[in-house]
């Protein structure tokens, strides 16, 4: 393993930040921790870096330990870059000069050229003279990613990088980003509180919540098959439907009858409620199942429609936009599910669409 | 988090910088505990009630009447327009660049019986008018008040302009008119600020030594020195210096709790308040009202400084003026060199150690500011001289006849710790919010990059801090051209500066012989003025 965390545990007074967390990346993967703010991530970044110290569990890379019991290397002895969320370029000094910062340890002329490679690799070979203020923040944002990768760290590690920046930049630099890391051969751990930047740019996925890892896994994974109601909605958008299991092991839901695919809930015995994504509740006209347009949202290609089932139980569907109906309307709909997960029911709670 | 500080190295340097501060309050504490004889007795009986009587006097008097003037001046630069209103919002400054005891000199030599405006009024009036005199307790409180009226007009002057528009305009939808409005909103709104500069005038009064002791007026300071100096009891001035210390420390506390209204640096109005024209009458009185006081204040006593130093020129500047020159720029030049370091070693170790407790015992190595120089010099000259005597005792241990002679208290060493204790406030201010404007992030992408703890220092926080440090420099350096008791009671024997140049001659009588070396502290004085001056009137 690359990157590992171990049972990693950090406090803060009575606050658990960091609660018991294990991951590992491989080398060259891009890993993503994504959750709420306050839900760890950024601790568990600046562990990694050494600039928290552990309470317990143990941080290695490449095999050596970093951190654990009684055990904390010094943050530039880690071979860890970080690149944070306000970039943190120096600036009484250039571009070049913000890269050259790490490097002191080869003389000047070799300094230069490995500065000059970095900033050519991402594209400011033309900007190593101006200063921070005369960049734009996607330029702030590479000099940052060159300062970080210049002494060669084993591990580079990214603190929100989109957050300071232009929301239109965003979807651009995202994509360029990945490309950037991938070219390099870098092994990267990003954190993020946007699940399409996590999906975007990473190769693993650790959804945290209130300090814990909830899952980890592909992005495909955290979409399709959440460990938790948390995940589930969390990772995009969720609603909920009472089924019943049959013997047969068949869901009976008031929209038809589901297979399940795989294992989510093997003790299947009575009641259980089924994640529906939007793209699962699919308009379809000659279907005999109808539900009532309660709200909608215009999201250019497609509608989000909230419908409400004869029962007053609510669900998502997504529904390409030419299909224009109003509010108050009957639709056709009818399921079309690959991945059948199911949680215990929650009591109490009527109303189930999560956000 | 762990108990133990992480950073020994920088829990000491904090409470190292905090000595220089607390062994005069502690020197002066202990004085209490220890009974001094009949010269106490005589203190307590004849000296005390005096002291203590005219020294409260005279801050009342310089307090109603800086708060009056101050405010006054504010209301009439800040919210109306007349003639030459840019080029007062500024000059009514120039005040704060003239030492009280400068002015103290100008004022007794111009105005003396035998001086040139009462000579002029017998001629011309009759030989029978006669001014009050000067050398008194309302003189000392006029001197006083025209210097540091300026700490109240700055601050009133700035609360006005940043937060008077949105409180006017509110006041007047609400069918006040806008004396009314000046009244009820606006005086309010700036008394925060008018009680901090009030605070600080009364600061620089219980600490002012020049103009009482060139004015003739008994008050604590007055009575520190002559009970050194005059009786040699060193304990009964140091008991003098811990009443006045406990004053020192009161008013310092009353600044503090209205500090928050000090928003002067780089506080921009949201909307300008709007001024109301004077034209005709109106504009002139304004226009006569504010030059009156700058006239007083600043420029008559520079004109009649200048007349006399020309007049003496040919016989006061020889080479001993040079030297006078050379030893204040010298000292004031060192003296801001220790300061700014101090003042960049305390900043920086309550950067790199984020404690509570410990800044509190920060707060404590800049609390000299508050305490008059007086009490400093004496409070420090008992430890010296006991350190002296410690050292002495380990050298004649060690080498028996050989010993060398060991005497700190007449060397330099206790002028520079007192220094340090009354100005480091003034580094570290600066110090302190350059270093705020470094976000720590820097810091840590520094660390990670291999760059720590000296290594950072010097090629992180030094290249961004270089204009801050400049400027605690400066502040520093002109604070020190004009010091005068610290100077005067602990240096060697015989060590002239300009400062002390200029009080003798002042004990002397010798008014205009005074003047020479009053010039150079003005000179130098003046160019922090200026810089202050254009920063906080952006809006003029």
């Amino acid at each position: 393993m690359w990157l590992e965390l171990r049972g990693a545990a950090r406090r803060f007074g009575d606050r658990r930040a960091l609660d018991d967390v294990s991951f590992a990346l491989e080398q060259g993967e891009i890993g993503c921790l994504l959750g709420p703010s306050g839900c760890g991530k950024t601790t568990a970044l600046r562990c990694i870096a050494g600039l928290e110290t552990l309470d317990g569990g143990m941080i290695l890379s490449r095999g050596q330990v970093l951190g654990g019991p009684g055990v904390h290397v010094a943050p530039h002895l880690r071979g860890i870059g970080f690149v944070f969320q306000d970039h943190a370029l120096f600036p009484h000094l250039t571009a070049r000069g913000n890269v050259e910062f790490g490097l002191r340890h080869l003389d000047r002329a070799e300094r230069r050229a490995r500065a000059d490679e970095m900033l050519g690799l991402v594209g400011l070979a033309d900007h190593a003279g101006a200063y921070p203020a005369q960049l734009s923040g996607g330029q702030q944002q590479r000099v940052a990613i060159a300062r970080a990768l210049a002494p060669r760290p084993a591990t580079l590690l990214l603190d929100e990088p989109f957050s300071s920046l232009d929301v239109a930049l965003r979807e651009r630099l995202v994509g360029e980003l990945r490309s950037l890391l991938k070219s390099l051969g870098a092994t990267a751990l990003v954190v993020t509180h946007d699940q399409l930047e996590a999906f975007a740019l990473a190769d693993r996925v650790g959804l945290m919540r209130d300090g814990r890892l909830e899952q980890w896994g592909t992005p495909y994974d955290l979409y399709h098959r959440p460990v938790s109601r948390f995940a589930a909605g969390f990772v995009g958008q969720a609603s909920f439907l009472p089924a019943c299991c049959s013997g047969t092991g068949e869901l009976q839901t008031e929209l038809g009858p589901l297979r399940q695919g795989h294992a989510t809930s093997a003790a299947c015995g009575g009641e259980v409620d089924v994640l529906l994504r939007p793209d699962d509740v699919v308009h379809d006209d000659r279907s005999p199942l109808r539900a009532r347009v309660v709200e909608r949202v215009f999201r250019g290609a497609e509608f989000l429609y909230t419908l409400e089932l004869p029962s007053g139980r609510r669900v998502l569907s997504l529904v390409p936009s030419h299909h224009d109906h109003r509010i108050g309307e009957s639709i056709g709909v009818r399921l079309a599910t690959d991945h059948v997960v199911t949680f215990p029911p929650l009591r109490g709670v009527t109303t189930d669409v999560a956000p | 988090m762990p108990l133990l500080p992480s950073r020994p190295a920088a829990v000491l340097t904090v409470a190292a910088l905090a000595v220089p501060a607390l062994l005069p309050i502690l020197s002066a504490a202990a004085a209490w505990a220890v009974p001094a004889g009949d010269v106490w007795q005589h203190q307590l009986q004849h000296v005390l009630p005096r002291v203590a009587g005219n020294t409260l006097l005279l801050l009342a008097l310089v307090a109603l009447t800086t708060a009056l003037l101050g405010t006054a001046l504010a209301w009439l630069v800040a919210a109306h327009e007349f003639p030459g209103r840019r080029f007062f919002a500024w000059a009514l400054l120039l005040p704060l660049a003239v030492p009280g005891y400068v002015l103290a000199v100008v004022f007794a030599g111009a105005l003396d019986f035998a001086g040139p405006l009462q000579s002029w009024l017998r001629a011309a009036v009759s030989p029978a008018v006669q001014l009050p005199p000067v050398r008194s307790l309302g003189g000392a409180a006029i001197v006083l008040s025209l210097c540091l009226y300026p700490y109240v007009y700055l601050l009133a002057r700035v609360a006005f302009e940043t937060a008077g528009a949105r409180t006017l305009e509110a006041a007047q939808t609400l069918g006040l008119d806008r004396g009314a409005a000046f009244r009820r909103a606006l005086l309010p709104l700036a008394r925060p600020a008018v009680a901090a500069g009030v605070g600080l005038v009364c600061m620089e009064t219980l600490s002012d030594f020049g103009v009482v002791a060139a004015l003739n007026v008994d008050t604590f300071t007055t009575a520190i020195y002559r009970a050194w100096y005059g009786m040699f009891s060193l304990s009964a001035a140091l008991q003098m210096a811990g009443v006045l210390a406990l004053f020192a420390l009161a008013a310092a506390w009353i600044e503090r709790r209205f500090r928050g209204a000090r928003g002067f640096a780089g506080a921009r109005p949201s909307t300008e308040l709007p001024r109301q024209r004077l034209t005709g009458f109106g504009g002139l009185a304004a226009s006569a009202a504010a030059g009156a006081v700058l006239a007083v204040a600043f420029v008559l006593p520079m004109a009649q400084l200048l007349a006399w130093s020309v007049e003496h020129a040919a016989t006061d500047l020889d080479a001993r003026y040079w030297a006078f020159a050379g030893r204040s720029v010298a000292l004031a030049a060192s003296g801001a060199l220790v300061i700014v370091v101090a003042a960049l070693a305390l900043g920086y170790a309550l950067r790199l150690e984020h404690r509570r407790w410990l800044r509190a015992l920060g707060r404590f190595a800049t609390v000299g500011y508050a305490i008059p120089g007086t009490v400093l010099a004496v409070g420090l000259f008992v430890p010296v001289a006991a350190l002296g005597g410690w050292l002495q005792e380990r050298f004649d241990a060690a080498l028996g006849a050989a010993a060398p002679q060991v005497f700190l208290q007449g060397t330099l060493l206790t002028m520079f710790v007192a220094y340090l204790a009354r100005f480091l406030a003034v580094g570290s201010g600066a110090v302190e919010s350059g270093l705020e404007r470094i976000h720590r992030n820097l810091d840590e992408a520094a660390a990670l990059l291999g760059a720590r703890g000296m290594a950072r220092l010097r090629r992180l926080h030094l290249p961004l801090l270089r204009g801050s440090l400049l400027a605690a420099a400066v502040l520093a350096f002109v604070d020190l051209m004009k010091e005068l008791p610290i100077t005067l009671m602990t240096r060697p024997f015989g060590f002239e500066t300009l400062a002390v140049r200029v009080f003798e001659m002042a004990a002397e009588g010798e008014w205009e012989r005074a003047a020479l070396p009053s010039v150079l502290i003005v000179a130098a004085g003046i160019l922090p003025v200026v810089l202050l001056a254009r920063r906080v009137t952006h809006v003029a």
